[in-house]
């Protein structure tokens, strides 16, 4: 019993932060049609700023429990890279969407060796928050608070980002757009706005999922690409540009990851593939998502 | 004189100076020309499907790490000395591969596809990365000088055999498959290849299985790309899962359209402005994949037909009469 709590909710903190950068991808995705290779280089990114934020403020002596507003908000703070690379990414609004690809391709090599450059090559941590949150006991499991802390966050992003596509105005102008951008910007929807609006909350998405996982594991330049395709297996196997496909992809994503570490660590990324493409077979729209024209 | 006598004088010229490179220039130049002909050959194949057939492969560094590791493998375990050993290996491994991932990708366009063998190819990365014993995981697996049409050129060391015999044969080999790539592109299946890209339904309307087109050409491009793949391995000795990562499938995407997805010999073109530059790049600074990012950008940007198309978006910058409209690949 203790084992099976460890490890699901080891794998549900890894699913909470594939969560938060598969929504950012799904909602970049399902307003503009762009589909972002980035996203892992905004969690890098955000990973990065988290280092950098949560050992400045430990050393200046802000105490290792106020670690988590202080690291969501340093990978929140990349959303300022939102609207310039949105404006570059809608000068091929309207091309191919292969050269949208390629233009998220060239960000990914331009913001790997960014890092690089800021941050050097070594793997980068902080240390002592994740120890300072102690763990909890019950059932025989021990399970460290900090990733309960990481469950609950990525809950309330989830709850709040959904409050705010379906109740708010501007959410709604932003569903509009989704739904058909030409008619929105007829009726008067600054659509400009709203996709600035919409990537640099993907940004942030992304960037806080990045911040939120180095108090546990070390940030390193390869940690963008590597996510990427984890990324990509949530969104297929959940439906491109759902954010209720995100939350069911990430959830199996991550407990299928966490299962196969303890079971057959060889398989881990195969069962994740594994059931990528059962998925592909059965229901190639993905759990959530509608069947593509 | 005729279109078709033009340029078969161009290529027949461009081989003549690709065959006489070995003496013009000196060793390590010529080594760097060598993944030029792995490289052509390979994103001759992905032209195929990207330039001719508008789909985007993410994953197409899969089939060059399979022609790699066959290479190694008929070298080390099942002790074929011979590169055709090698070659037919990887092709036949490629197309036993690339015949359920291709059924199944075939269904799909654009962004769709692009993921999915992203996907597949990622899953042949963690293969060849976890199972240890088979692939050598992160360590790879060594690949052994090869004979060539059954000569062992003995008497050469290693360098010499690369710079000399190796050389050739690839240029040849290279030269032989763009000429039946060609043909291919040439003949009814390549038309109905564009057909289905430039519209499928109204493709499927005129007798076009697309389905099919689209899996024949991921085919034909698999087998292209496990030939590249073998030829790359040579030079380099090694056979590692690095050659199937994503990012590179990327990178050979931005070869092809760094020299123009929409022209035949783009592709080729792409290969060697690539390997120079990077080349050059990594002597001037550690950061070269940045500078790499900014070229791919300005060229998405404002040259997408990429290096074979320049030509004609400078005339029609400098003569507002011709248009540079953007062609696909005829």
């Amino acid at each position: 019993m203790g084992a099976f709590i460890e490890v699901t909710t080891a794998g549900l903190f890894h699913a909470a932060v594939l969560f938060l950068v598969a929504a950012g991808l799904q909602l970049v995705f399902g307003v503009q049609r762009i589909l972002n290779l980035a996203c892992g280089s905004f969690y890098a990114l955000g990973a990065y700023c988290g280092v950098t934020a949560g050992s400045t403020a430990l050393g200046l002596g802000v105490p290792p429990l106020l670690a988590l507003p202080v690291l969501l908000l340093a990978g929140g703070a990349i959303a300022v890279l939102g609207p310039p690379v949105e404006r570059v990414l809608r000068l091929v609004q309207d091309r191919d969407e292969s050269l949208q690809l390629l233009l998220t391709f060239a960000l990914v090599l331009m913001l790997q060796d960014a890092v690089r450059m800021v941050w050097g090559s070594s793997p980068r941590q902080v240390d002592g928050i994740y120890l300072a949150y102690g763990q909890v006991q019950a059932l025989g499991a021990r399970v460290p608070v900090w990733n309960l802390l990481v469950l609950l966050a990525a809950l309330v992003v989830a709850l709040g980002l959904g409050a705010f596509l379906k109740r708010t105005n501007f959410g709604r102008l932003l569903r509009a757009t989704a739904e058909n951008r030409r008619m929105a910007a007829s009726l008067g929807v600054d659509t400009g706005r709203v996709y600035a609006v919409v990537f640099s909350l993907g940004v942030a998405l992304g960037g806080m999922g990045g911040a939120l996982v180095v108090p546990s594991s070390a940030a390193t330049p390869e940690m963008a690409v590597e996510l990427v395709v984890e990324a990509f297996a949530v969104v297929v196997i959940g439906g491109l540009g759902s954010m209720g496909g995100a939350l069911a992809g990430a959830v199996i994503v991550g407990l299928l990851r966490a299962v196969a570490l303890v079971v057959w660590p060889e398989l881990e990324l195969m069962a994740v593939y594994a059931v990528v493409v059962a998925v592909l077979l059965l229901r190639p729209a993905g759990l959530f998502g509608k069947p593509a024209a | 004189m005729s279109g078709g006598l033009r340029r078969a004088l161009v290529a027949l010229a461009v081989l003549a100076v690709l065959a006489a490179m070995p003496f013009a220039l000196g060793e390590y130049r010529t080594t760097l020309l060598l993944p030029v002909f792995g490289y052509a050959i390979a994103l001759l194949g992905i032209n195929l499907l990207f330039g001719y057939g508008g789909l985007v492969s993410f994953g197409h560094a899969m089939f060059l790490a399979i022609g790699a590791y066959a290479a190694a493998v008929s070298g080390t375990v099942l002790r074929l000395a011979s590169f055709e050993a090698a070659l037919g290996l990887g092709v036949l491994a490629a197309l036993a591969v690339a015949i359920p991932v291709g059924a199944l990708c075939a269904r799909y366009t654009k962004i769709f596809f692009g993921m999915l063998t992203l996907a597949f190819g990622m899953l042949f990365h963690s293969f060849l990365f976890r199972l240890y014993d088979i692939t050598g995981g992160d360590q790879g697996l060594r690949v052994r000088r090869p004979t060539l049409l059954g000569f062992e050129f003995e008497d050469l060391d290693k360098t010499e055999f690369l710079i000399g015999p190796f050389y050739w044969y690839c240029l040849a080999l290279a030269a032989l498959l763009a000429w039946l790539m060609w043909r291919l592109v040439h003949s009814p299946f390549g038309l109905m290849l564009r057909a289905q890209r430039d519209n499928p339904r109204k493709a499927e309307y005129l007798g076009v299985e697309v389905a099919r087109t689209r899996f024949i050409a991921f085919l034909v491009s698999a087998a292209y790309g496990a030939v590249g793949g073998a030829m790359l391995a040579v030079p380099t000795g090694l056979a590692d899962p690095e050659l199937a990562y994503w990012t590179h499938s990327g990178t050979l995407i931005f070869m092809t359209v760094l020299g123009g997805f929409a022209h035949f010999a783009g592709p080729l073109l792409g290969a060697l402005t690539y390997v120079l530059l990077q080349d050059q790049l990594m002597t001037w600074t550690p950061y070269w994949r940045l500078v790499l990012g900014v070229v791919l950008a300005l060229i998405v940007l404002g040259c997408p037909q990429g290096l074979m198309g320049l030509p004609a978006l400078l005339r029609a910058r400098f003569r507002p009469s011709a248009t540079a409209r953007p062609v696909p690949a005829e």
